[in-house]
């Protein structure tokens, strides 16, 4: 079986690499459909090589680290040009991405990294999770101005890199302003419900008043969050002002309809910078640097958010 | 003899007590705790959320308790709260009216207690197995109805069933007394809380004396199931939107240990749905103490994990004979005679 | 019996209180070694309470136990079994998933390199149950086989274990004659070499045959302990009862020729019951005999419908209808008080006004519950009228005596007013009092009309109130007797025609 395979990978490694952009075909290993988030990046994704003429493999692994690696083998005996691999997990991978070396396919690693050595893949494509929380945490200091501001954080699942990454990064932010201090953190799961079950036990445990702002590692926690003010009788957004990051649609129009103050994007283009590397790759062999960073871009009521929600609303969020 | 009234309470009494243990922590942890005022057209206090937060667990244990009285288990309730909410979602999404929406859902959990019924009375697969193939594929399903994503509306009908308010009550905790009350009048009212412990205690004479544990089977998976469907739309109405991923996760557990903790016997038999319910309660007070308290959240799972521990011992049957034994002076019963809640005489009513 | 050594067991004031009954009030007990020693009383005397106490399966409220002259105190039954006291409890408390071989040595298993010898074990019980007439493959799984099987290798567990003392508490309930004597000639070599050998049943017949001396309880109190060769069966019914048996009458009037109820044509099922049929008049006891696995129990199970069968038809008043679950049986007014009282009949933890209310509540449906005020009237007349002994009828069924729980049971069925009631071994456990009561009863339920059908291993239970008998042997029907054809000895004789009964007892 798996000589077989590397027979395949052999025979294919020796055919030609015609790398003109126009009959570029590329493989996509996508995680799921388990978030909205994650639906939008598929969306942008096929939108994206379909803007550059490129064909596009989809294949979508149910959150299984063996169907992915059955796409990649797939991809690999199909000789596609190079393979897009959003990993589930983070191990387990150095058989899998050998076997595309062998057949010399270049992989690019999109939004999350692995644990393999970095010369079996070409690039890796993410946010950094620690400089997103620090945006929003610029932005509080940068609002509040000095003024004094007792803050609530709801934080992401327990343990899980972005709710650790997020809340450093914030924390790394206002350290040094002693006027901002984080009163009450307590995980809301990353979900609406929870985010707005702990932002009741806040509110009845510091006092709404008491609270001037919060801070959720996701927006879905913050958009729960905002029902639980009203609910107390406060105004989200003037009252308590609200921070967050992903930049979902409902985000987007929360800040449209004044209940939110801010949100920093995790763009779903990840795909974008994947491809422009890609091409100069197979171009020219120009070899792109192993981490390319997406954009962590603030948004705020001084954005057009109504049309910025209208435009992403059919992503797939 | 007893009456039925003063042994309800007696079968519900240690429950009771840990209740009450529980909301003195509560008290410990956060002096405010039963403060309670109107606001915004709403009582508002830490109580009310007790309540009101207990409402999925609550609805989702009267169908457990029954699934559980006849020696069964149902593990799909989180995974059709899920599907139900996702249900509700995509029909109001479409245009059409709370009402409709509400009937869908719980049309959609009648059919998935329907199929686990069907599974377990009709194929004779035991529970835990047949629940579960709905439990892993269920989320999916609701996932391909909400499409991955939070499947947002904006329905005033539908949404008050999940975040409004009757007369400043919220309304889950107006549903959830409501259904309970109901199921139990229901099932003592009626025969059917006997033939389910009848089924529950001993399959094979039941059916001799002629119980149609086939039929009476199904429906207990289709309550379940409808419980389940009926927390999921209250679920998604709280939060506006249905959330396929995230809708009920976890839950049948809590549900279990509702019913557990109520002092019903995973071996089915004897049950108390008020006793349940008391559970459902007792799981939101230590919920609460975690949340007041203000411990970090990586402690959340120790100190729930201790209290539901605390609570388990207490309630096990060597440490009820003990304080029967201090309590007790003159003659003593054995453990196997001792007032467990499982074999305690009266059912509540 | 001699005298000249000490009791091996002497318990002394034995009390044993449950709440609201006193069950055992001071009993004192002392086996001699190389006695048989019966143990009597009237259901729910405390004749099995007391052994429980002496094994450690309850803990006693008061009393001291000997055993070999030194005080001991059992914790559990393992304990006193380690102290070489086997016991069969009247419930069979074996694992019904387990093999026979395994039940048989479980905790004691033939070891070989660690592991478990399988294949030795299999054979030292395949040798040790031959000891009782059986013939039946230890390996299967022990629900594949009867209660009176199961009985047996409860038997056979507990005197492998009893290195002084044997109790048996009702073990030839569910046996016929053969394995009786079988299991009598077990217990004459056991105490011959110098073991008490405690025996609990409601046979007196048995009892003066193989005992020396009884003791008699009557509500939880040693009311005598007797020489049984210096009394009669008479003296000790009357110690057991605390008064006389009336002697019954039995007139047996030749059936009146009610309508026909209920017949069954060719009724069968492949590997179980070969096609049987019979005919039932209103007003008609037949009675169906055989030995052990020889249909008796399969012929009322399939009429009933709580085994479906596979080829045949019941015609009810004329008209077939389709009787293939116990719910439509009850639905044409039939009724089956089954063998297995524990598995098949009572629900342990409901109460016994539940369990008696059970089967009439079903057959009315859940949505409409019987009022609770009938539902007390219903229970306490056939708690009054069948004498069952309780605290109250609040107490989970699983409490009462096995007697008084084969007597609820009982009950139920008559609560659901059946037109034909199928008794399997109704008097199973019942006490000499009750058992003529009962007998009295089914000849009362005969003449108001009611069609019976009852399988019995007790031949003279049969001729006293069968106006025909169906003799079974190899799951076939054999012989049909009627009129003054119904005699103990013809029956016999009919069973025994072909073939030797001891190879008819197994399976
Ligand atoms: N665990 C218990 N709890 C309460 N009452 C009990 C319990 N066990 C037995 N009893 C009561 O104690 C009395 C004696 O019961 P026991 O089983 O010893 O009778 P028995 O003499 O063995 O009768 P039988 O001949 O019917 O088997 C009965 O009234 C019974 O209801
Ligand atoms: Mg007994």
């Amino acid at each position: 079986m798996k000589l077989r395979q590397t027979l395949l990978a052999g025979a294919i490694a020796f055919a030609p690499v015609t790398a003109f952009a126009a009959d570029l075909t590329i493989g996509f290993s996508q995680i799921g459909s388990e978030s909205g988030w994650r639906a939008a990046e598929t969306t942008v994704t096929k939108q994206e090589a379909k803007d550059r003429g490129i064909t596009l493999k989809f294949a979508d692994a149910q959150q299984k680290q063996e169907n992915q690696i059955k796409a990649i083998r797939s991809f690999v005996a199909q000789g596609v040009d190079a393979i897009l691999l959003a990993p589930v997990v983070a191990t387990g991978w150095d058989e899998v991405l050998e076997e595309a070396q062998d057949a010399d396919i270049p992989v690019v690693l999109l939004d999350r990294t692995v644990d393999a050595p970095d010369d079996l893949y070409l690039t890796a494509v993410t946010s950094d999770l620690v400089h997103e929380g620090s945006v929003a945490g610029q932005w509080l200091v940068d609002e509040m101005d000095g003024a004094d501001c007792r803050i609530v954080e709801l934080q992401g699942t327990t343990g899980s890199s972005p709710a650790i990454d997020r809340k450093t990064g914030f924390e790394q932010a206002i350290a040094g302003h002693d006027n901002l201090q984080i009163v009450r953190s307590q995980t809301g799961d990353f979900t609406r419900s929870k985010g707005k079950v702990v932002m009741e036990s806040f509110l009845k445990a510091e006092g709404g008043e008491n609270i001037c702002a919060l801070y959720a590692h996701n927006d879905d926690m913050a958009v729960g969050a905002i029902q639980a003010i009203k609910d107390a009788g406060l105004n989200p957004g003037d009252d308590i002002k609200i921070v967050a990051i992903d930049a979902v649609p409902d985000a987007h129009l929360a800040i449209a309809n004044g209940d939110m103050n801010a949100t920093i994007e995790l763009t779903p283009n990840m795909a974008g910078p994947a491809l422009d590397a890609l091409e100069a790759f197979l171009a020219d062999g120009t070899t792109p640097p192993k981490w390319i960073q997406t954009e962590s871009k603030l948004f705020t009521a001084a954005d057009d958010n109504q049309a910025i929600y209208e435009q992403k609303k059919d992503l797939g969020y | 003899m007893i009456g039925p009234k003063h042994s309800t309470f007696k079968r519900i009494l240690p429950q009771l007590l840990i209740l009450a243990a529980a909301l003195a922590i509560n008290l410990v942890v956060f002096p405010d705790f039963f403060d309670i005022d109107f606001r915004n057209g709403r009582l508002f206090g830490n109580l009310i959320d007790v309540l009101n937060r207990a409402a999925p667990v609550a609805i989702l244990c009267v169908g457990m308790t029954l699934v559980i009285a006849t020696r069964g288990i149902d593990l799909s309730v989180g995974a059709v709260m899920a599907i139900a909410g996702a249900t509700s979602a995509a029909v109001v999404v479409e245009g059409h009216g709370w009402v409709t929406a509400l009937l869908a859902g719980l049309g959609a959990g009648a059919l998935c207690g329907l199929w686990n019924g069907i599974l377990v009375a009709v194929l004779k697969i035991q529970p835990i197995v047949a629940t579960l193939v709905l439990m892993v594929a269920g989320r999916g399903v609701a996932q391909l109805i909400t499409e991955g994503k939070i499947l947002t509306f904006s329905n005033e009908g539908l949404i008050h069933l999940g975040a409004g308010v009757v007369a400043g009550v919220p309304t889950p905790i107006l549903i959830w007394m409501a259904l309970g009350a109901l199921v139990i009048f229901v099932v003592r009212r009626t025969a059917l809380g006997m033939l389910i412990e009848a089924i529950g205690i001993n399959e094979r004479s039941s059916r001799l004396a002629g119980i149609n544990s086939r039929v009476l089977l199904v429906c207990v998976y289709l309550v379940s199931g409808l419980c389940a469907a009926l927390a999921g739309v209250i679920v998604a109405a709280d939060i506006k939107g249905a959330d396929a991923n995230n809708a009920g996760l976890w839950l049948e557990l809590d549900a279990i240990l509702a019913v557990v903790i109520g002092g019903n016997s995973l071996l089915g038999g004897r049950f108390s749905i008020l006793a349940s319910l008391i559970g459902a309660l007792i799981i939101q007070s230590v919920n609460s103490v975690i949340l007041l308290s203000g411990m970090p959240p990586e402690f959340n799972l120790v100190i729930k994990a201790l209290l539901i521990l605390a609570i388990l011992v207490i309630q096990s049957p060597r440490i009820s004979y003990l304080m029967y034994m201090l309590r007790a002076s003159g003659p003593q019963p054995q453990p196997d005679t001792a007032p467990l809640p499982k074999t305690q005489k009266e059912e509540a009513q | 019996m001699t005298h000249d050594t000490g009791p091996v067991l002497h318990a002394k004031g034995i009390s044993k209180f449950f709440p609201g009954t006193i069950a055992l009030d001071e009993v004192d007990l002392r086996l001699e070694p190389g006695e048989v020693h019966a143990l009597l009383g009237e259901n729910g005397a405390g004749k099995s309470t007391l052994i429980k106490c002496l094994t450690g399966a309850y803990q006693r409220d008061n009393g001291t136990i000997h055993l070999d002259g030194q005080e001991v105190s059992p914790q559990s039954t393992a304990d006193s079994q380690r102290m070489g006291i086997g016991t069969v409890y009247q419930e069979v408390n074996l694992l019904p998933n387990l093999t026979v071989a395994e039940n048989l040595y479980l905790g004691r298993q033939p070891m070989r390199w660690g592991l478990m010898a399988r294949r030795r074990m299999n054979a030292m019980a395949r040798e040790s149950l031959a000891g009782y007439g059986l013939d039946i493959d230890p390996a299967e799984p022990l629900t594949a086989y009867s209660v009176a099987i199961q009985q047996v290798v409860a038997i056979a567990r507990a005197v492998e274990m009893s290195g002084k003392v044997l109790i048996l508490d009702e073990p030839t309930a569910s046996l016929d004659r053969d394995e009786v004597q079988l299991l009598f000639s077990v217990i004459r070599q056991l105490r011959d070499r110098g073991l008490a050998v405690v025996f609990i049943t409601h046979f007196l017949d048995q009892v003066f045959e193989i005992s020396d001396r009884a003791t008699i309880l009557r509500n939880g109190r040693v009311v005598g302990t007797r020489v049984l060769a210096d009394v009669s069966q008479k003296d000790v019914v009357t110690l057991m009862l605390g008064r006389q048996l009336e002697s019954q009458v039995h007139d047996r009037k030749p059936a009146k020729a009610g309508e026909t109820l209920i017949e069954v044509e060719n009724l069968g099922k492949r590997g179980m019951l070969d096609p049987l049929s019979l005919a039932l008049r209103e007003g008609e006891v037949v009675g169906l005999a055989g030995l052990l696995g020889s249909g008796r129990t399969e012929t009322a199970n399939l009429i009933f419908g709580a085994v479906p069968a596979d080829q045949g038809r019941i015609l009810l008043r004329g008209k077939e209808i389709p009787v293939s679950t116990p719910r439509e049986a009850v639905k044409h007014r039939f009724a089956l008080c089954p063998e297995d009282r524990k598995t098949e009949g009572i629900v342990g933890d409901l109460s016994v006004r539940d369990n008696i209310i059970l089967a009439r509540q079903a057959s009315q449906g859940w949505m409409r519950p019987i009022p609770r005020a009938e539902v007390n009237e219903i229970a306490e007349r056939y708690v009054k009228a069948l004498d069952i002994r309780l605290a109250s009828l609040d107490m989970p069924i699983r409490l009462l005596s096995g007697g008084n729980q084969q007597k609820a049971l009982l009950a139920r069925w008559l609560a659901t007013n059946p037109d034909f009631l199928i008794l399997d071994e109704p008097t199973r456990g019942i006490d000499v009092g009750a058992h003529a009561e009962i007998i009295a009863l089914i000849e009362q339920l005969r003449s108001d009309g009611m069609a019976l059908l009852v399988a019995s291993s007790e031949l003279e239970e049969l001729v006293a109130y069968s106006t025909r008998v169906i003799v079974l042997r190899d799951r076939k029907q054999v012989r049909e007797l009627s009129g003054a054809e119904i005699t103990p000895e013809n029956i016999v004789h009919a069973i025994a025609e072909h073939g030797t009964p001891a190879e008819e007892g197994a399976r």
